[in-house]
């Protein structure tokens, strides 16, 4: 990056900016180029897609917007008519309040069954619990069977994109950890590195005793989960496992098995810019009598974990999110930053609004992720259920503020609003203003001025000439 | 983005509001915008009290300060008069930021009042006097930069419309036009990194379609893009819709 501080810095002390900006400056070129690049090409092709195949995409949009609204508003009455037509189905149903509680659920529900070995298909909710590390920590082998999930595995990494989790790393770093892992020679051919990956897993598919998936939709009137996945690997997970362990955050349900049609035409298609994925799996309970195949036991935990507190916000919106990712492509902040600026498991616009609010009485060390926007808006429109996430950002900057958040660089806006409420005072600064263009810059003792003039020349001041031409042409006739 | 159902326009005369931006910086984009109105008939009033619709406050977090400021626009600009913006940015502040920063407030009737009345320049022409055409001659190849806060209004189509329809424009394509030059108020200078790399992505695709002029519905992404060209020492040439329209007329007589 460019940045340059300005001549006069030694006189203006060190500055100090905003955690996602001191962030951007240790991104390296090549990474944000990736990135960029990534995710401008799967927005442009969403945005073909959606135009191509739909009159009015918008109005879809709109509509699932509407239907997942509805289905958060009513969770009292959706969430056990969901558990009655699981039990139904032959599923067992468990609540889980916090990440400790549904940790603690998935190993109850392994130790149960004497079980030391999980395979898990891609969930945000279990790395959002911690449930991998929670799980090594007590004995258990837990293997992410997502090709992108494995590798943020193998590296000790974190997702870096809710749908894409490692859009921050190219090949040749994953197959120097393919190496090293002792999966094969060096070889950065993607074929070869699936191939790798697929015979690894193979084994592990075929050894483990519990599979777990996540679910991004539950059907309350048939308990039927639905999971999406491009590698197959939710299947595989379900193969071999004689238990499944479904983690279920509790804003996934809604109402109907017909409201799929609105949900799974819209989703692959914001997420990947596919029609649908490769796999679309709908689970409505365990193996029956009669079937050949499918774990012998199944477990939805339902995760809480600070949802229910959004709910009773003025944020409740972003809980129709269907992580897409769709936001994060588009996003201009995102794009030059990537995941990891976050410091959380929701990256992008959702995740700066859900990661501060699923923080809890954490939310002030999270208060700066809503202000990493330029509020453009682009997340709104490609949102597939249409939530307002520039409104949600600017409602946390204010709760923020109001609970003494840190703002560094900010100017001073409390004595400027007094100034722009006194008519006298405001046209004196106007015409006062033009000192600043005589000035040395060092002298101005606001941070937000040299930020500005780092990297941007200030026009000419102005200030009050546009009053005074109005005054003459009211004097004089038409100037 | 409008979140209010505004009412149509009736009577020849308009209140302007004419932007912190403007009052600071950019007096002839106010000027164009007067000498537009005054154009379609209309007369202009400038309510002198008049200062900022709030936005730096309300986009950074303070919307005590933000009610501050936009209460005494409100009792700066009572009446009934439709309020002219020459910056979607603005105008948007006024008819759904404000909303926002209002909602638990027992003003909200008043700012929603002054909601309904709020246009920015380019959709009051086109879209509350039903003006599409614009007479005059401007010879140039146009970037017309669409600013964010004209997603949700008829703002960027109303003025692409009108430039689009004076005679010598040409108006070019551009790469990711609906991208955000990174201005965003308050945080081209709390996130002055970000601010600068997203101005510059946008500055490569505005001079990659080799345009004669920016131009924008907003001075303050103009401020930013221009900043950004003229410290790289390669300056662009732009102007706010106002000017452009302002400048047709006159170079086809229609103004002196």
């Amino acid at each position: 990056m460019r940045w340059r501080l300005p001549p006069n810095a030694a006189v203006h002390p060190p500055m100090k900016f905003q955690p996602i900006d001191q962030f951007a400056t240790t991104v390296q070129p090549d990474k944000r180029k990736s990135v960029y690049e990534a995710t401008k090409a799967t927005h442009e092709k969403r945005t073909g897609l959606l135009a191509a195949q739909f009159s009015s995409p918008d109005s879809l949009r709109r509509l699932a917007g509407e239907i997942k609204q509805h289905a958060i508003e009513n969770l009292t009455t959706l969430l056990p008519l969901a558990e009655e037509k699981l039990k139904a189905n032959g599923a067992q149903v468990h609540w889980a309040v916090d990440a400790a509680a549904a940790c603690r659920q998935v190993l109850e529900i392994m130790q149960q069954r004497g079980a030391t070995r999980i395979v898990k298909a891609k969930t945000m909710v279990s790395e959002e619990i911690g449930l991998a590390p929670f799980l090594e920590s007590r004995g258990m082998e837990c293997l992410e069977t997502d090709l992108g999930e494995f590798i943020v595995q193998i590296d000790h990494d974190h997702p870096s994109h809710i749908v894409r989790p490692i859009i921050h790393k190219n090949r040749r770093e994953i197959a120097a950890s393919f190496e090293r892992e002792g999966l094969g020679a060096y070889d950065d051919n993607p074929e070869v590195i699936t191939r790798r990956a697929r015979a690894f897993m193979r084994k592990k598919f075929m050894a483990a005793d519990v599979g777990m998936t996540g679910a991004n939709f539950l059907v309350a009137e048939s308990g039927r989960l639905v999971v999406v996945t491009n590698e197959g690997n939710s299947r595989f997970s379900l193969a071999g496992p004689k238990c499944h362990i479904a983690l279920v955050g509790i804003e996934k349900v809604i109402p109907r098995d017909r409201d799929l049609a609105v949900f799974l035409n819209l989703l692959a298609r914001s997420a990947t810019a596919q029609n649908l994925t490769a796999y679309t799996e709908f689970i409505s309970g365990p193996r029956a009598a009669g079937q050949a195949d499918g774990p012998e036991e199944m477990h939805v935990i339902f995760v809480d974990n600070g949802r229910t507190d959004v709910l009773a916000s003025d944020c409740r919106e972003i809980l129709r999110c269907i992580r897409c990712g769709a936001c994060m492509n588009v996003c201009p902040v995102y794009r030059q930053v990537s995941g990891h600026a976050y410091r959380s498991t929701y990256p992008g616009p959702v995740g700066s609004v859900l990661s501060p609010l699923l923080a809890g009485e954490h939310f002030l060390e999270k208060a700066d992720l809503p202000k990493a926007s330029s509020l453009c808006g682009a997340c709104n429109e490609v949102c597939p259920v249409n939530i307002p996430i520039p409104d949600l950002l600017l409602r946390l900057r204010d709760k923020g503020k109001r609970e003494g958040a840190s703002s560094p660089g900010l100017p001073p806006l409390s004595p400027w609003s007094v100034l722009a409420s006194s008519p006298a005072a405001w046209k004196a600064a106007l015409c006062g203003g033009r000192v600043i263009d005589h000035l040395p810059g060092g002298l101005v003792p606001f941070q937000a001025f040299h930020a500005w003039t780092g990297c941007r020349t200030l026009p000419k001041w102005r200030g009050g000439e546009f009053r005074k031409w109005m005054k003459s042409r009211a004097k004089g006739g038409k100037a | 983005m409008v979140s209010i159902e505004r009412k149509p326009p009736l009577g020849k005369k308009v209140q302007l509001m004419a932007t912190c931006l403007c009052d600071a910086f950019y007096d002839d984009a106010a000027v164009a915008t007067v000498q537009v109105l005054e154009h379609l008939g209309l007369t202009v009033e400038f309510p002198e009290a008049q200062s900022c619709c709030g936005q730096p406050a309300f986009n950074s977090g303070d919307w005590a300060s933000a009610r501050r400021v936009a209460r005494h626009m409100v009792k700066t600009f009572r009446g009934e008069l439709p309020v002219i913006v020459p910056s979607s940015s603005c105008a948007a502040m006024v008819f759904h930021g404000s909303l926002l920063a209002f909602e638990k407030e027992p003003d909200l009737p008043e700012i929603e009042q002054m909601a309904r009345r709020t246009w920015e320049l380019a959709d009051f022409i086109v879209s509350g006097l039903g003006v599409t055409t614009w007479p005059g001659r401007f010879d140039a190849s146009i970037a017309f930069h669409r600013s964010c806060h004209t997603r949700g209004s008829n703002s960027a189509s109303a003025a692409a419309t009108l430039m689009g329809s004076i005679p010598g424009v040409k108006l070019l394509e551009f790469g990711e036009a609906e991208q955000c030059c990174g201005f965003g108020g308050t945080f081209s200078v709390t996130f002055p990194h970000i601010s600068e790399s997203m101005g510059r992505l946008k500055l490569q695709h505005l001079r990659a379609s080799s345009p004669d002029i920016v131009v924008g519905v907003d001075t303050s992404c103009l401020m930013h893009l221009g900043g950004l060209a003229e410290k790289e020492g390669k300056q662009v040439r732009a102007m706010h819709v106002a000017q452009v329209l302002r400048d047709a007329l006159k170079n086809g007589g229609l103004l002196k």
